[in-house]
């Protein structure tokens, strides 16, 4: 009996551990179903989620900064220390640029309430999605730039990671126009190949 | 097993005595806890990885497509998707199709079964062994979402390997409205 306790525990705290708490998202959505099971590439990989016709976008941690960086001197507007950090920490945000300030000075809790958060604007008009996927993946090829010249990776590597991965999160009621011009943006941007979030669908489909 | 003895109790004035017991706690309870926790943590951390579906698009400004180049109109399939979850496909060109536009469902009896007779078709129609159907995919604006990776679910299903997510042209419109699907 002490022996299968011992073994009981080790395995609950390597669970516990190696579990990775699931992130409140702004926008809940139901993805379609597929019978494709390729599995999502665990870093290096921005997500664009639409639902209900809005966009919102999450960037992986480690660019988060740099993206911000980016936005703000293009963009002309000054984020204090504290907005850094809190950005850093804020998993997935749609507003727009004008509203991130008061949206970083919230609460988690309120950030994340249905209805606090509106969209990234991406008609043509008032494209700030092309702006924030932009941003991403030249911060996110800076740091591999960094590693390069550190020596940390070799060429090849860097060939392979540089690029950030896209991946459409849509809510399978989502009309299609509405993610065809998330692919136009995209596409206008040269990035070519993305994936697709879908859920599981049973072998007998 | 496991009860926690405590000695004394009949002692009638002789020297209280205590007892060699054999100190051990009940652990049943502990352990069917531990494993149901266990359980939680296993189901939880591999389901909750997201699966994706990997899509690459063509190039937009490729330039150098020919306009000579002959399409091969016999392995050629245009899948239009309507409204209500209905599809619409045709072989060949629009102009001159090789079948006639034909009205469709998803699923396993409808579009599916189009697929494996054309891919047969496809390959009747070409010598080379590694050449097959190619399926060029149109959604109207009537479409949603699901219905798109519904049809690149089939188009895995069926594994074809030549397929691209077209622009509906004005002419596949008309045609969709004529036939009640837009």
């Amino acid at each position: 009996m002490t022996a299968m306790c011992d073994v009981a525990f080790l395995l609950l705290s390597f669970f516990v551990m190696t579990a990775t708490a699931k992130q409140p998202e702004p926008k809940p959505v139901d993805t379609p179903a597929s019978t494709v099971i390729d599995k999502l590439p665990e870093d290096g990989v921005a997500t664009i989620t639409v639902g209900d016709k809005q966009v919102f976008f999450t960037i992986p941690r480690a660019s988060r900064r740099g993206t911000l960086e980016r936005i703000s001197q293009e963009k002309g507007v000054s984020f204090t220390e504290g907005e850094y950090k809190a950005f850093e920490n804020m998993e997935g945000f749609g507003v727009p640029l004008n509203q991130l300030k008061s949206l970083l000075s919230k609460s988690p809790a309120v950030r994340n309430a249905p209805g606090a958060q509106v969209g990234i604007p991406y008609d043509t008009i008032n494209d700030q999605l092309t702006d924030w996927v932009k941003q991403a993946r030249e911060a996110h090829k800076a740091i591999y730039e960094g590693q390069l010249q550190e020596g940390k990776i070799n060429a090849e590597e860097f060939g392979k990671k540089a690029d950030l991965g896209i991946a459409i999160k849509g809510d399978a009621k989502e009309d299609f126009m509405t993610v065809k011009r998330i692919i136009d943006i995209l596409q206008e941007q040269k990035k070519n190949r993305f994936f697709l979030i879908t859920g599981l669908r049973n072998k007998d489909f | 097993m496991a009860e926690l003895n405590t000695g004394g109790g009949g002692g009638d004035g002789k020297k209280v005595r205590s007892k060699k017991s054999n100190p051990g706690v009940d652990l049943t309870a502990m352990v069917d806890l531990a494993f149901l926790l266990i359980t939680f943590f296993m189901l939880t951390t591999t389901l909750s990885k997201p699966q994706s579906m990997p899509l690459a698009m063509p190039d937009k400004e490729k330039t150098d497509t020919d306009p000579d180049m002959k399409v091969p109109e016999d392995r050629m399939m245009t899948i239009l998707i309507g409204k209500d979850n209905k599809i619409l496909w045709y072989m060949g060109m629009l102009a001159t199709p090789r079948m006639e536009p034909t009205e469709a469902k998803f699923g396993k009896d409808g579009i599916r079964k189009d697929i494996l007779k054309n891919t047969a078709y496809a390959k009747q129609h070409t010598e080379k062994a590694d050449e097959g159907l190619i399926v060029n995919i149109k959604a109207s604006d009537a479409a949603s979402y699901k219905n798109l990776v519904d049809i690149l679910d089939e188009m895995a299903i069926n594994k074809v390997q030549l397929y691209a997510i077209g622009d509906i042209t004005p002419e596949e419109i008309t045609l969709l409205t004529d036939k009640g699907l837009y």
